[in-house]
């Protein structure tokens, strides 16, 4: 018996150590690209510019962490973007009408206001069992809709906005900004409640396969509309962090988030067809690819390259996914040839 | 050994369960009785109701009669759940595992140990998953990922998870018709593990034998009914094959006499790796030949790779002289082979398309004029068509998935038949069809060989097999291990080719 299997596991284990290293692969690249702006121009390296790094990349590290919970399940969430707008501006909108709101309750309603939206989403898609990418793409034009009829053309000030609200947007702890520290504390419980909960184990089973996940009881539609439930929260709490980062909002705030977003989780090594990837991952995904664009900025480069070059990124993750799977298949069908017919 | 039974209390009693589904009988008798620390062989052709006997068991369907008792006490199963919770458990032959998570957490998915604040305890998981591995004798790592373990080990994993469940009832159906040679005898080990363990094993297999190495007692069923029950040791392999294949053949079958002319379809040392190795055969116009064998023994594979879905690895086809090249149906149907395909829902049809858009599909070349598809034409050949092979239909404009099986087959024979083809590969013709569609099936095909079509015809019935065909090729693991002329082909000789008795067999 060992002669069958031992061969095998260290294979796979090779094979499984190459996927591992995936987190560790991006914060290699994130370095690389650091290190090789910095020699170009030193600015780069300055304080201020990284917190910027860090600043700019937390939303939608934020964002993908809910996305990464929903895609584990075979399903996707285009909402978030839209999600962020109308939670940024309702809470502004609290503000502007109840001045003495204290901070904390703005993020309260935001995170609220996300997590109905989520709900629905996730309820339509097991309910009604259409497929996610159409629910949540109909929630991406309804919730802008509705956030345009709030919005009505006005926009929200810096004035309107509370100094203790807008200070969770800009100011540092100990150098860290407060936004990129928050995030993490999201990135790091997720992250571990992922691994270590029956139900968020119940998410990888779903998406790694439905069928075998009905056979064993998972109580798959509950399940996926926690996750959607989940995704919302994150991106309405999410939407009253761009307040505070930005104190202004109007109807078009976290325009296209939701792409960003997706590239940052697929970057990030989640599998696109559910079954596999961290929010760590998606998180450091989110990271690489701010990084990638600051760095185009301070090294003078069109904003055109920006996006060819994220786009170049998605790419390079996806060969690099399917590679390794061919590359464990061929592993494993040599394995097989081996001892067939003995 | 016999004397242990009449001790014993039986763990697992079914008497007389009956099944239908719609008007096809799939279980008319369907009995069997397990014993604690007994390893029991079902035994019965394809078709004889073996797998719905077992998806009775395992919860899946719902006896439409009879009973079934479990440590004496009447139960009925409305799911697999419950199946399971009462200590029933069945190993597939291709067991549904969850690729990406861990083997330790595929044993114990949704039901994972716990510490405090609910998280699950990962160090506990592994250990019982380990401790369920050294109970079957097994090396197999916990903490790797499911993903690209072999069938074998797959299996072993769903034993793993059987034990975990403490289950006492094992259904394995054909474990080992993937398995290579040492990994039967692996199998055969935690079998008997298991069976030390007082569990009672049902063990469905068609190689006689893996039944004679590890069970004591057999069961065979035929045509959905309960043929005999008796141990292993008064048994011979006569014996079963006789009680297995024993029917009158008392379906017509309209075959006429053939006069093969030229050959028209030659495969010469057709391999693909792991599927098939070394197949030779021609079809002659004007006959029909068979492709037999077990399920699994490659009949399909061989088909689909001399028609080109499947990739060749060696070897060549040559239809009419000419050589097709690798992996090209396009090429195939130019070169005037047509392929009816086992599963007509999923590969035969369009089953949200109209029923003349069906049979137009393949011959859309001919009905082309100016790179615009004449909607008459398209129309009357459907028409035509339907005519001579006498569809049943309300209109032509309905999707052909409000037909019958046996009406929705002839729609897939129509859009063939339509191309005038001179080689008619066709897999399993009459699966899931009535008995008077049968026949006018089994006529169709009977009028094309005598227009010079030459037929290669894979059938798992072996009445089938019997009542029309010219020679029959019997696979076996992927070879070509008898080639019967129509006067030695019977069922003896054919389940013998096909099992690997191959004693009275001239190969």
């Amino acid at each position: 018996m060992t002669v069958i299997t031992a061969p095998l596991v260290r294979r796979m284990f090779r094979a499984e150590g190459l996927l591992r290293a995936r987190e560790l692969g991006i914060v290699v690249a994130i370095v690389v690209v650091f290190v090789a702006t910095t020699i170009n121009n030193h600015a780069f390296a300055d304080a201020h510019s990284v917190q910027q790094l860090l600043t700019g990349a937390s939303l939608i590290a934020l964002l993908a962490v809910g996305e990464t919970l929903v895609i584990v399940t075979r399903n996707v969430d285009l909402s978030v973007g839209s999600v962020v707008g109308l939670s940024a501006y309702v809470v502004g909108d609290v503000f502007v009408k109840h001045p003495h709101t204290p901070a904390f309750v703005g993020f309260v309603i935001g995170t609220l206001i996300g997590a109905v939206v989520g709900v629905i989403n996730g309820l339509i898609t097991t309910i009604a069992r259409v497929p996610s990418l159409v629910v949540t793409l109909a929630s991406l034009y309804i919730v802008r809709g509705i956030d345009a009829r709030i919005v009505n053309g006005k926009r929200i000030d810096p004035v309107n906005v509370p100094r203790p609200f807008t200070e969770v947007g800009y100011k540092t702890v100990l150098g860290i900004p407060w936004l990129a520290v928050i995030v993490a504390l999201v990135v790091l419980i997720v992250g571990y409640a992922m691994r270590t909960f029956r139900s968020a184990r119940d998410l990888y089973a779903i998406g790694s396969n439905p069928e075998a996940a009905a056979l064993a009881g998972v109580p798959a539609g509950r399940r996926i509309v926690s996750a959607f439930t989940i995704s919302g929260a994150l991106a309405g709490f999410g939407g009253a962090l761009f307040l505070a980062e930005f104190a202004t909002v109007d109807a078009t705030g976290g325009t296209g988030y939701e792409l960003s977003v997706i590239a940052a989780v697929v970057v990030g090594g989640v599998a696109i067809f559910g079954g596999s990837g961290t929010v760590f991952g998606a998180a450091l995904g989110a990271l690489l690819l701010n990084t990638i664009n600051q760095a185009l900025v301070a090294s003078r480069i069109s904003s055109f390259w920006n996006q060819a070059v994220a786009g170049a990124l998605l790419l390079a993750a996806i060969a690099f996914d399917r590679w390794v799977g061919l590359r464990v298949a061929r592993r494993m069908q040599t394995a097989e040839g081996a001892h067939r017919d003995v | 050994m016999p004397a242990v039974h009449e001790l014993a209390e039986p763990r697992l009693v079914l008497e007389q369960a009956t099944k239908s589904f719609g008007s096809v009988r799939a279980l008319v008798d369907g009995s069997v009785t397990l014993y604690p620390g007994e390893v029991h062989a079902l035994l019965g052709e394809n078709g004889a109701g073996k797998s719905t006997l077992v998806k009775i068991l395992a919860g899946v369907h719902q006896a439409d009669s009879g009973r079934l008792l479990l440590g004496g006490e009447p139960v009925s199963f409305t799911g697999p759940a419950e199946s399971r919770a009462a200590g029933v458990s069945i190993i597939y032959q291709e067991p549904t595992l969850f690729p990406d998570l861990t083997v330790a957490e595929n044993i114990f998915v949704g039901r994972q140990p716990r510490k405090s604040g609910r998280r699950i305890d990962q160090g506990q998981m592994r250990r019982a998953a380990a401790e369920a591995f050294a109970r079957l004798g097994v090396e197999l790592d916990p903490g790797r990922p499911a993903r690209g373990l072999s069938v074998a080990d797959q299996q072993i994993v769903e034993i793993a998870k059987a034990i975990s469940f403490n289950a006492n009832v094992i259904v394995m159906d054909e474990p080992t018709a993937a398995l290579t040679t040492v990994e039967v005898a692996r199998l055969f080990d935690v079998t008997r593990a298991l069976r030390s363990h007082g569990a009672a094993v049902l063990f469905i297999s068609h190689r006689l034998e893996e039944v004679f190495a590890i069970c004591q007692r057999v069961t065979v069923m035929r045509d959905g009914k309960f043929v005999r029950t008796a141990p292993i040791d008064e048994l011979t392999v006569d014996d079963i094959i006789r009680a297995m294949v024993g029917r009158d053949l008392d379906e017509l079958f309209p075959k006429s006499e053939s006069s093969p002319a030229e050959v028209a379809l030659q495969v010469s040392r057709l391999s693909r790796a792991g599927v098939f190795d070394d197949v030779s055969f021609s079809v002659r116009r004007g006959e029909i030949v068979a492709l037999a064998g077990l399920v699994g023994a490659g009949r399909s594979e061989v088909a689909r790779a001399a028609f080109g879905i499947d990739r060749r690895d060696a070897g060549e086809v040559h239809v009419d002289g000419k050589a097709l090249p690798n992996g090209s149906p396009r090429a195939a149907m130019a070169a005037g082979v047509a392929f009816v395909p086992e599963d007509r829902r999923q590969q035969g049809l369009v089953m949200d398309m109209s029923i003349d858009h069906n049979v137009a599909l393949p011959s859309l070349s001919r009905l082309r004029k100016g790179g615009l598809i004449r909607r008459s034409a398209e129309r009357r050949l459907a028409n035509d068509w339907a005519g001579r092979l006498q569809l049943r239909y309300g209109r032509m404009s309905s999707a052909v998935s409000t037909l019958s099986g046996g009406n929705q087959q002839k729609v897939v024979l129509a859009k063939w038949l339509a191309r005038k083809p001179s080689v008619l590969i066709i897999d399993e013709p009459t699966r899931g069809i009535d008995v008077s569609t049968k026949a006018e099936v089994h006529r169709l095909l009977d009028r094309l060989v005598a227009d010079g079509v030459a037929v290669l015809m894979i059938s798992s019935e072996l009445p089938e097999v019997l009542g029309m065909a010219d020679r029959v090729l019997v696979l076996r693991e992927g070879k070509l291990v008898a080639e019967l002329s129509r006067a030695e082909a019977t069922e003896d000789s054919i389940m013998r080719a096909a099992t690997g008795q191959a004693a009275g067999v001239a190969s």
